[in-house]
């Protein structure tokens, strides 16, 4: 595109604007950048859309029903209380101390790969996931999907009865049902029976699927999973000749390339990764040196934002990128001209430089081979063996997917499958288009669905059986390293579901509970009488020690194919699984649903992210009135002859002549909240461009489409003027540690001490007894916008869920949440990710506004919301310069439905419509921490209090504690020479504090 | 002009603005009563329960410790209720015929729980820990009350917030020696130079303290 051509379109008008705007170096949007007047009076709003609050009118009906509602709740009233029951137990279990919670250690895996966790339970209900610090892939972080699997074991819409045809039906009629079946593949050998799995791998359930296959050689098995590692394993295959798993240590790497792999907050293994990459990170006085990552990718991811040095390219150059450092570094292929040249000479000489102590890391999403020059990099680099491990698969049976569902499918239009026995997975919703698996499928005789929910696939099959919850089932499964783990169940099944292990003892013939199933395998492969007391370490522990697996040996071949011809022209269409509802397993999760996801910010929605400068060139941005109205447009989709229709969202920061796209939303038969919700993806997504399509064009088509971003909501003003967030480079840090700080920030200085109160004591009370001054330190410099801690912030306080239309309405209800800043061009833009908790700060303006002392100080220095004084004043919100407090507009929190009940936390008040609520520090953990202290008459120990919200992190970019002891660690952080306050010119005095974020670019590179 | 009103209006004009007065000091009155009454407190109410268990007979006459079925009252912020066999313990061996006890013995033999009705009830966004009251020397009686004269167990006080914060804010007033707190009987010889001495000594937090918010709601 020509110099001219930019000037007569939108983007080189934004260029235009941007050029002329001074002083404002970090934002939040393009909007807050170019700052249309519209857009002034929509930001300086903190809740803008208050005039309409019902929408649309009151119909009769919902009048009536309303009214008869009031009428039914005012006889209550008038009635005293009755009585609340008590029920003690008959027995106490063993170890069960009523009003104390106990923990047990089980796993979660999704899509192949198991991350350790430690469910709390009270009195026998599971009601929050912790990481397992032991197990090798948590290290004791969480991320959002582990901490809302208490809600999806809890979710109302789950299925609760097996249904043949439709009808409810019992598990003995689905059995006996079976019978002949079985009856006839003992016959036949079971030809004409394929059993359809996601990724398997756990040991017993592929041991279970094995013995039948045995006994059945006419049968098949598959597995299919949408968001899968086809081209990872392909890769490998590639380079070293069979499947292989690859785990890196990042800890040990000193310079990180990724192609398109946003290995922080994706795929197997990344909670540990972002722990071990940002291990290199943390800033320190005294520190010299920090590891330096180098990324191309299309659409910004969370590792993105933490780049050092961060190339935005369409899917396909990547390729082109991976060849040339393959190239140079000398580990194969032949280097083609490429116009970053520049990019990949500096990424290659710091790889050289730092042999065995680099790592090269490809994306999922990238072909096989980028995958095989990585591997054929890494082992050039001397990479393989110190910063990265070769072992066998963690998968149980690894397989190219893709083709074992052709298969599949060609073998049921051929006429050869009788019997469709599938384990979990939607297939009619999430098979390649091409594939037309809801047409095959109705082609098969008998069909078996088992899952959680009776969704799109479970409707076109003759028998469907309610799934088990992994809360709920015994079975077992490995890490990214293959570290073992059994997995306990916390409560019986809710709904008398059957885990794949069970339906898979039926079909061997031994009819099995679930326990004695995984038992047996375990028990059979070891010291039968020893095994009591290894079982029970196993479970206590959550890991089987030593069972990673091995590094394997061989080398990689980096003989890579010549490259493919450049595919025709279009936009480059991407296909991402969704950040919060994965493939869209997690649809109907509420908590999932109304997470803003990392970068975008958009929640209850997916998307077309496109560039700033492509949208303005394909004519599909939203105008200026409709943006600021948080609305976007339509853009029709033409690809492969069909069409689909998209809210376009334009994002800073990503490559030219692409598009990205995430599938999972667009349910039908999710359950109340994930049906009609977003757009349904799948149906443009073949097999033959399953990451990404070539050819695509785009077309505007002028329909407004209402989008909830919260990416403009609580905003603490202009990043830049405000000084919001602090960056710097690792040189700039070197030369001047304190650089982050403001005359405000210099407790000395007369500015920082400016009060008309004075100031209050936090170190002892009236008593002579010693208190606490609770604070807390944020690095986000390591934070990575991963929702960790947002999700369980929700969980472990009993946050609602507000829905889309409140969200746009800016009434979320996240305690946190996680700012996030932009600054340079839009086209390739810094990220920057802030967390922001309530600040309680000692000098706190929602304090002195409030008509009822609902929010009051305590004497520790928390800013104590107390909901039962609330009248709903939202003084204390209007006052507050973070913008942390949240009101609950509506009844927010579902007090009726019963399966919700049991997974609140009983430590936390669930709150009405009316009150103010914010972030308490975890106040309920202080306080039990604090009771246990006392008991044992000494001081709070450090570490012993954890907020929810620190635990989850898996890069522990939060620290709580005591800041009256000198030597806790968020004590030793405070006095870090970049430890800020933010709006410390408000001289509000807030505990929760900063640092300053330290990058560390290439001194090299720095023209670009 | 004729009057328009009557002399004796003055007179029901003045009684009236006097009287607005008082009626609403009594409309105040009246409804700081009813919320500290035991109509809205269920102070002393006696609520029907499976089997009618007294305390007075296990506590006082047979010395039954609180703890042996409250056990987790010096570790949990819950005191516990006892599982049925806590009274299977004793009520195998005597009183295995009384038709009283039937509740008792069906639901040990079919292991269903006994569904009791709540005494003791606080508002859910109140957070109350029996250990720690327990621990900081505050004895069973000064809230619960006499339990070992209770024949049929009612709630003694009020457990209003206003009661609750009275002790918060002088816990000098109702402290006792640590080995005295599951005495029902034990009187201060000397609480006025005792109560502040055990204060001391069991480092209880001043009134700033244990009267901010988040000591109970949150």
């Amino acid at each position: 595109m020509s110099r001219n051509e930019e000037e007569d379109s939108g983007f080189g008008a934004l260029r235009d604007k941007i050029s002329r705007t001074r002083g404002r170096d970090y934002w939040r949007s393009l909007e807050e950048l170019s700052r249309t007047d519209s857009f002034e009076e929509f930001f300086i709003q903190e809740f803008p859309r208050q005039a309409q609050p019902l929408g649309e009118g009151v119909d009769r009906r919902d009048f009536v029903k309303l009214m008869g509602a009031s009428v039914a709740f005012a006889g209550l009233t008038a009635c005293n209380r009755p009585a609340e029951k008590i029920i003690p137990y008959v027995r106490t279990p063993e170890g069960v101390v009523p009003g104390q919670p106990l923990f047990f250690a089980s796993a979660m895996p999704l899509a192949g790969v198991a991350t350790g966790v430690l469910v709390e339970s009270h009195m026998g209900r599971p009601t929050k996931i912790e990481g397992n610090p032991d197990h090798p892939s948590s290290l004791g972080a969480t991320d959002p999907f582990m901490q809302a699997a208490v809600l999806s074991l809890y979710d109302p819409d789950r299925s609760q009865t097996v249904r043949h045809l439709g009808e409810i039906s019992t598990w003995s009629e689905f059995i006996a049902a079976m019978q002949p079946v079985l009856r006839d593949a003992q016959a036949n050998g079971g030809a004409g029976i394929r059993i359809l799995t996601q990724t398997v791998n756990s040991p017993t359930l592929g041991a279970q699927i094995q013995q039948f296959l045995t006994a059945h050689p006419g049968a098949r098995w598959h597995q299919w999973e949408p968001a899968g590692r086809d081209n990872a394993r392909e890769g490998g295959r590639l380079a070293f000749g069979a499947y292989v798993n690859t785990v890196y240590h990042f800890d040990k790497a000193n310079v990180v390339l990724s192609l398109d792999a946003n290995f922080l907050n994706c795929g197997p293994g990344n909670l540990r990764y972002a722990r071990d990459f940002m291990s290199r990170r943390r800033v320190r006085k005294g520190t010299t040196s920090m590891n330096r990552l180098y990324l191309v990718e299309s659409a910004p991811s969370s590792t993105g934002s933490v780049a050092d040095h961060r190339l935005p390219l369409k899917p396909s150059a990547v390729e082109a990128v991976a060849r040339a450092v393959a190239a140079g570094l000398g580990a194969g292929g032949a280097a083609a001209p490429s116009e970053h040249a520049a990019w990949v000479a500096a990424v290659l000489r710091d790889l050289q430089a730092n042999r065995g102590a680099s790592i090269v890391v490809a994306g999922d999403e990238q072909p096989p081979v980028v995958h095989q020059l990585a591997h054929a990099m890494n082992q050039t680099l001397g990479n393989i063996g110190t910063t990265v491990t070769i072992t066998d698969p963690v998968e149980v049976a690894p397989a190219n997917q893709l083709a074992s569902l052709r298969q599949l499918i060609a073998d049921i239009r051929g006429g050869s499958v009788r019997h469709l026995i599938m384990l979990g997975g939607n297939p009619v919703f999430d098979a390649p288009a091409d594939f037309e698996f809801r047409s095959a499928l109705t082609l098969v005789p008998v069909r078996v669905h088992l899952s959680s929910h009776y969704d799109e696939t479970s409707e076109l099959s003759h028998w469907h059986i309610p799934e088990t919850h992994f809360l709920e089932n015994w079975s077992d499964a490995r890490g990214h390293d293959g570290t073992v783990s059994i997995i306990q169940p916390l409560i019986a099944p809710l709904y008398n579901g059957r885990s794949a292990h069970e339906v898979l003892a039926v079909l061997n013939g031994i009819d099995l509970p679930g326990y004695d199933i995984v038992r047996k395998n375990w028990q059979g492969q070891g010291d039968a009488a020893a095994f009591e007391v290894v079982w029970r370490k196993w479970l206590n522990d959550g890991i089987i020690a030593g069972s990673a697996l091995p590094a394997r040996a061989g080398s990689a071949n980096g003989n890579a194919a010549p490259p493919a011809p450049a595919a025709a022209g279009g936009i480059e269409l991407q296909f991402r699984s969704d950040p919060t509802i994965f493939d869209g397993r997690f649809a109907n999760i509420g908590w999932l649903q109304e997470l803003p996801k990392p970068i975008t910010k958009i929640t209850w929605d997916n998307a077309l992210l496109v560039s700033p400068r492509t949208a303005a060139r394909l004519n599909i941005a939203p105008e200026d009135e409709l943006v600021n109205e948080r609305t976007t447009i339509l853009v029709r989709i033409h690809y492969h002859g069909r069409q689909l229709e998209l809210p376009v969202w334009i994002v800073p920061g990503h490559a030219d002549d692409a598009a990205t796209v995430h599938y999972g939303y667009g349910r039908s038969r999710s359950g109340r909240l994930g049906d009609h919700t977003g757009f349904n993806v799948y149906p443009i997504r073949f097999s033959d461009g399953m990451h990404v399509g070539h050819g695509a064009t785009l077309v505007r088509t002028g329909t407004a489409y209402k989008i909830a971003c919260t990416q403009e909501h609580q905003s603490l003003g202009e990043g830049g003027d405000r000084g919001i967030i602090r960056p710097t480079t690792l040189a700039g840090f070197l030369g001047n540690p304190e650089f982050a700080l403001t005359k405000f920030d210099r407790p000395e200085s007369a500015e920082a001490n400016e009060s008309m109160v004075p100031a209050w004591s936090y170190t002892a009370d009236s008593n002579g007894n010693p208190l606490n001054a609770w604070g807390m330190v944020i690095d986000p410099g390591t934070c990575i916008g991963c929702n960790g801690c947002v999700i369980a912030c929700q969980s472990e306080n009993n946050i609602a869920v507000v829905g889309k239309d409140q969200v746009w309405r800016q009434r979320e209800m996240h305690w946190l949440r996680i700012d996030r800043y932009y600054s340079g061009s839009p086209e390739n833009p810094q990220i920057y990710n802030q967390p922001i908790p309530c600040m309680q700060c000692e000098n706190a303006p929602c304090e002195p506004v409030c008509p009822v002392e609902a929010t009051v100080h305590s004497a520790e220095g928390l800013n104590d919301m107390t909901y039962n004084r609330c009248v709903g004043t939202r003084y204390c919100s209007n006052n507050c310069p973070y913008k942390v407090r949240r009101f609950n507009f509506y009844q927010y929190s579902d007090y009726f439905t019963p399966s919700l009940k049991p997974m609140r936390n009983p430590d936390v008040t669930v709150r009405t419509r009316g009150v103010m609520e914010k972030c308490t520090y975890c106040v309920q953990r202080i306080n039990a921490a604090k009771i246990t202290a006392e008991r044992e008459d000494r001081p709070v120990r450090d570490g012993e209090i954890v907020t929810a919200c620190q635990q989850a992190c898996p890069t522990e970019a939060i620290t709580f504690g005591n800041i009256n002891d000198p030597t806790s660690r968020v004590a030793q952080l405070k006095k870090q020479p970049h430890n800020y306050a933010l709006l410390a010119e408000l001289n509000t005095r807030p505990r929760t504090t900063y640092l300053g974020v330290v990058r560390n670019p290439n001194p090299e590179m720095k023209a670009e | 002009m004729a009057q328009i009103f009557h002399r004796s209006a003055n007179t029901v004009a003045r009684v009236s603005i006097f009287g607005a007065v008082f009626f609403i000091g009594f409309v105040l009155w009246f409804i700081g009563g009813i919320v500290r009454a035991p109509y809205a407190t269920n102070q002393g109410v006696v609520r029907v329960q499976p089997v009618p268990f007294s305390h007075q007979h296990h506590v006082a006459g047979l010395g039954i410790d609180c703890r042996y079925c409250h056990t987790s009252v010096e570790t949990s912020n819950f005191a516990g209720i006892p599982p049925t066999s806590t009274c299977m313990n004793c009520h195998a061996q005597i009183w295995t015929n009384a038709s009283m006890l039937a509740p008792v013995r069906q639901s040990y033999a079919s292991n269903t729980p006994l569904v009791w009705s709540r005494v003791h009830r606080l508002a859910d966004f109140v957070h109350f820990n029996h250990s720690i009251h327990v621990n900081k020397g505050i004895g069973c009686v000064s809230c619960h009350g006499r339990v070992d004269k209770m024949a049929l167990m009612s709630q003694a006080e009020p457990l209003t917030m206003e009661w609750c914060i009275s002790c918060h804010r002088h816990p000098e007033e109702n402290i006792r020696p640590r080995n005295q707190v599951f005495n029902m009987a034990w009187e201060a010889p000397d609480q006025k130079t005792l109560g502040p001495r055990l204060v001391k000594q069991y480092r209880v937090k001043d009134a700033m303290s244990l009267t901010s918010c988040d000591t109970c709601h949150y």
